[in-house]
This record gives structure tokens, C-alpha cells and sequence, in this order.
């Protein structure tokens, strides 16, 4: 679903990211791991062409679609409706004066899903939402009424009610407290599994990736220094960095 | 819940109704509703509605005309009603006019940024680089005097406030997670403007208009005084204060009353504006 060749992201001449080599396939879960400024984030927002004013090279496919090259109308079909993203700071992430059905109820339209029919609109409303355990009257609140665990799972509400095929996470856990957390882990976990999503996530809880990801890519000062399954890279580091950043852990 | 950055841009005004703890500003929005209600129900409230009254000069206040009669025998308290509606339809059409322009222009320019930004401020600049009241005064002695070029006189001078007012605070919601968030799903940039920018800024907005009418009103008073804006029979505050002035030491209370209407209505205006902006944004309170 993602495919990632010698891409390299410049912001005014300087290497903010550079990712020789990213796949993901459906219902496959890659992290990438690093400390702030390593360009992790840079790496996911370029996926969907967002980032501003910076100079990209190489290869992206994001779903079959040639991002460095597609139209403006070409990407926004993909945003959304094709790849999410889940976002770091999950409340203002939501447009503070909209009630949450409503803001759901214009993304399915932006990207046709569901049109016609208002029945079916909101079958497909409450059935995601279902989906992230959540009860359905959230949809009649405000964004300042609901909590962060709340927000983050009703994002991936949203994603799954566009047909979502990857979900892009960037750090969607470390704005919540450890229970919730792991309710929001869960969530991921269960529904990349029941529909084959195809998740890449960003992180530097190296605790969370050890529960989820099935291949890690570690990166320092923009360049990835070490990648491979899970499994290996996190039980025997061979790069000095990642030892470094794994005897951080508590 | 609310940090620091959050102030007056996207609290939505839903949240502030049940706490105005402002009691001056209660006293305000209070006078106001007054006021309009006036205007409205003046032919009703009115004691003496039917013009033009028969000649008997001008008589001083008492049980007949509370608020005296003017030199052509009119009763002043009758007129004060009605110049309450021709003040408050400039005051409202002014900042309508002004808001829409300014706020349109704004939220495009803090949106969008970069050369459209640029091009948009220079105008505002330019239009800010006159005296307000001097291009107004200009542009009143040109077109005929009338109601209706008051208000675009001052509408001309006013809306580059609002542009500015609507950049500034567009250019801080453009930069929210959640217009990132709407770009994510791939909204295009008008929606964005249109659903997430544009309301999200209109609260401080609204505050400047409230702190605003009062400075209108007045504004277009001034322009009726100098004989630019409303003219006779129409009731206007400002021009009736000028027919006033030179009977004053003879018959005060011609100008007086119109004279102490503008002042309660601007100075109303201006204590539910100031409640308001304090509510919005706490460091602007006052410590008691």
C-alpha cells in the first residue's frame, strides 16, 4: 500500500528526511522510531504531500497514486478517504464549534461516501464508531466535551468510515495517559487485523512499537540508520543509536 | 483542557452566554436591548407621532412634552425615538458593511498567506494611512447628504480594521491542528476557509463590532453635525444636537437630550463590548 524509494525531503537545501527504502502492505504495521527532530514526521506527511515550501525527491506510492507527482485533485482523493492520518494532539485535531457527527457527516460527503441515501450515512456513522468502541452520542458532542482517548479512537472512526486503506499515525499515543493507551493500541491492533489495514505509525514509545509493529525503521538526524522485523531490531540492536534509545527505556 | 494558546480565537461564543460575570456589562447589553426595543416600538411609545405638530414654539419640558419641544414645536422626546432607529441602522449597516469586507479579506490573507497576504495588507494600509474622520468628512462633502452616505463614508474607513483584526487571527487558526487536520483528509482550501477558519474567528470579530457601534454612532453623529449626513425632517441624533446648539443658553433642552442619547448609547455599546472582550480573553480582566 505504501511504497517508499530514495525519498529525500529538504527543507531550504538542508536533509530533514531521508528514507532509502519504506514498504507497507496490507495489514502490515510499520513503525519508525527516532527522537524529536529526527524526521519521522516529516517522512509521514510527505506520504500525503503535506509538506509545505520543502523539496521531495524519489518515489512514493501511497495506494497505487504517484504522490510526488499527482495533482492537487488527485491527492485530495486519496487523503482521507484512502489514507488517514491520526494525528499527535487528538482534541485540537477537531474544529472546536462542530459537533463530531457533523464534522463525520462532512468528510463522508467531501469523498462520496454514502451519498444518496441519508440512511445509509448513518449506518455507516454509527457502525465505525461502533467499531472503536465508542457509544454513538458522541457524535452529538463538541470536541472540548470528550476526552483525549475519546478523540484519538474517534479519528480512527473517521478513517474507517472513509474506507481507509492505510492509516498514517503520528504519535497518536503519547498525548494520553498509559490506560488509555492501551485502548487506543487495541483499537489499532483489532482492526488492522478484522480489515486489513495497512498501518504505519511514528513513535518514540519504543514500549507501544514492541506491541504492534511487525518491521521498525529507526531514525537520527533525518537518516534512517537501522531498519528490520521488530522482533530483531528491538531484542539486538546493531546500530549504537538504537541500543541507545532502547536502555532509555524505564 | 485549555492551554495557553487557546484565548479568544476558538473559544465558540455558545460557551460564554451562561457567564456574564460583568456587571457593567450586563448594564450594557441591558441599555441596548432598551434602546432597540425603543426603536422599534417608536411609533407606539412615541407620545407624539404624528408630525407635524402645530406651531406653538418651543416649549421647555413638563407634564405635555417631558422632553421639551423643539424650535418648530416639535416634541424632542418624539424625535429622540426615532433618531434611535436612523442611529442604530447606520451603526448596524456600518459595521455589516465593514465586517463583511474586512472579514472576507481577512480570513483570505491570514489563510492564505505569502503574496496574497502581501497584497491585501497594502490596500489596508493605504486605507489606514488616511485620518479616518478626515477621509470620511471628504468623502461626505461629495456625495449628497444623506443617511446613506454616512454610512458609506464611514463604512470606507472602518472596514480596513476588520481585515486586519481577521488576518491576525486567521493566520493563528491556519496554523491549528485541526485545519492540518482538514487538509489530511483532504478538504479543499475554500471548504477549509469556509467551515473551519472563518468561524473560528468571527468571535473576537463580533467584540470589536460591539466595542465598535458606540464609536459609529458617534462617528455618524459628528458627519450630521456638520450638516453632511442626515438631513431635515429626518430625526437624527447628531443633527439635532447641531439645531440645539445655537439655542442652548435659551432652550437647552433642545440639543441636551439628543445629546445625553448618544452618550448612553455609545457609552452602552461600549460596556458590553468590554464584557465581552473580557470574557473571551482573561488576561485582558481587570484585577479587582
Amino acid at each position: 500500500m505504501i511504497e517508499v524509494r530514495d525519498l529525500q525531503v529538504r527543507y531550504a537545501g538542508r536533509l530533514v528526511a531521508g528514507v532509502p527504502e519504506l514498504d507497507v502492505g496490507a495489514g502490515e504495521c510499520v513503525a519508525i522510531v527516532g527522537e524529536s527532530g529526527s524526521g519521522k514526521s516529516t517522512t509521514l506527511l510527505s506520504l500525503l504531500g503535506l509538506t509545505e515550501n520543502a523539496d521531495i525527491s524519489g518515489h512514493v506510492r501511497v495506494c497505487g497514486v504517484d504522490v510526488l507527482t499527482a495533482s492537487p485533485r488527485r491527492l485530495r482523493e486519496i487523503r482521507g478517504a484512502r489514507a488517514a492520518l491520526v494525528m499527535q494532539s487528538p482534541q485540537s485535531a477537531l474544529s472546536p464549534a462542530t459537533r463530531l457527527g457533523v464534522l463525520m457527516r462532512r468528510a463522508l460527503r467531501l469523498h462520496g461516501v454514502g451519498s444518496g441515501k441519508d440512511g445509509r450515512l448513518d449506518e455507516i456513522m454509527a457502525e465505525s464508531v461502533a467499531a472503536v468502541m465508542l457509544d454513538r452520542a458522541i457524535l452529538r458532542r463538541y470536541p472540548h466535551e470528550i476526552s483525549g482517548g475519546q478523540a484519538q479512537r474517534f479519528a480512527i472512526a473517521l478513517a474507517i468510515a472513509l474506507g481507509a486503506e492505510v492509516i498514517l499515525a503520528d504519535e497518536p499515543t503519547s498525548a494520553l495517559d498509559v490506560t488509555v493507551q492501551a485502548e487506543v493500541v487495541g483499537v489499532l491492533r483489532r482492526l488492522r487485523e478484522e480489515r486489513d489495514l495497512a498501518l504505519l505509525l511514528v513513535s518514540h514509545d519504543l514500549a507501544l512499537v514492541s506491541t504492534i509493529a511487525d518491521r521498525v525503521l529507526v531514525m537520527k538526524d533525518g537518516e534512517v540508520v537501522e531498519s528490520g522485523p521488530a522482533a530483531r531490531v528491538l531484542t539486538e540492536p546493531s546500530h549504537p543509536y538504537t541500543r541507545e534509545l532502547l536502555e532509555a527505556l524505564p | 483542557m485549555t492551554s495557553p494558546q487557546e484565548t479568544t480565537a476558538e473559544v465558540p461564543l455558545r460557551r460564554l452566554l451562561p457567564r456574564v460575570p460583568d456587571r457593567f456589562a450586563a448594564l450594557g447589553a441591558v441599555l441596548i436591548v432598551l434602546i432597540v426595543l425603543a426603536a422599534i416600538m417608536a411609533p407606539w411609545l412615541a407620545p407624539y407621532p404624528d408630525e407635524p405638530r402645530p406651531l406653538e414654539g418651543s416649549l421647555p419640558p413638563g407634564a405635555a412634552h417631558w422632553f421639551g419641544t423643539d424650535q418648530l414645536g416639535r416634541d424632542v422626546l418624539t424625535r429622540i425615538l426615532y433618531g434611535a432607529r436612523t442611529s442604530l441602522s447606520i451603526a448596524v449597516s456600518v459595521l455589516a458593511v465593514s465586517a463583511l469586507a474586512g472579514v472576507t479579506l481577512g480570513v483570505v490573507a491570514g489563510y492564505a498567506g505569502g503574496w496574497v497576504r502581501d497584497a491585501i495588507m497594502r490596500v489596508t494600509d493605504v486605507f489606514l494611512a488616511f485620518p479616518a474622520l478626515l477621509l470620511s468628512l471628504a468623502l461626505a462633502v461629495v456625495l449628497p447628504p444623506s443617511v446613506t452616505t454616512v454610512i458609506l463614508a464611514i463604512a470606507v474607513t472602518w472596514w480596513p480594521w476588520y481585515t486586519r483584526l481577521a488576518a491576525s487571527v486567521a493566520a493563528s487558526i491556519a496554523t491549528r491542528p485541526y485545519v492540518d487536520a482538514a487538509r489530511c483528509l483532504g478538504v479543499p482550501a475554500p471548504l477549509i476557509v469556509w467551515r473551519h477558519v472563518l468561524p473560528n474567528s468571527l468571535t473576537p470579530v463580533l467584540v470589536q463590532m460591539s466595542l465598535d457601534a458606540g464609536g459609529v454612532i458617534l462617528t455618524a453623529a459628528a458627519l450630521s453635525y456638520l450638516g453632511l449626513g442626515a438631513q431635515e425632517p429626518t430625526a437624527e441624533w447628531g443633527l439635532m444636537v447641531q439645531q440645539g446648539q445655537t439655542l442652548f443658553t435659551t432652550n437647552w433642552w433642545i440639543g441636551t437630550f439628543p445629546g445625553l442619547a448618544i452618550l448612553v448609547t455609545a457609552f452602552a455599546f461600549n460596556m458590553l463590548g468590554e464584557g465581552l472582550r473580557n470574557a473571551l480573553d482573561p488576561r485582558a480582566r481587570k484585577v479587582t
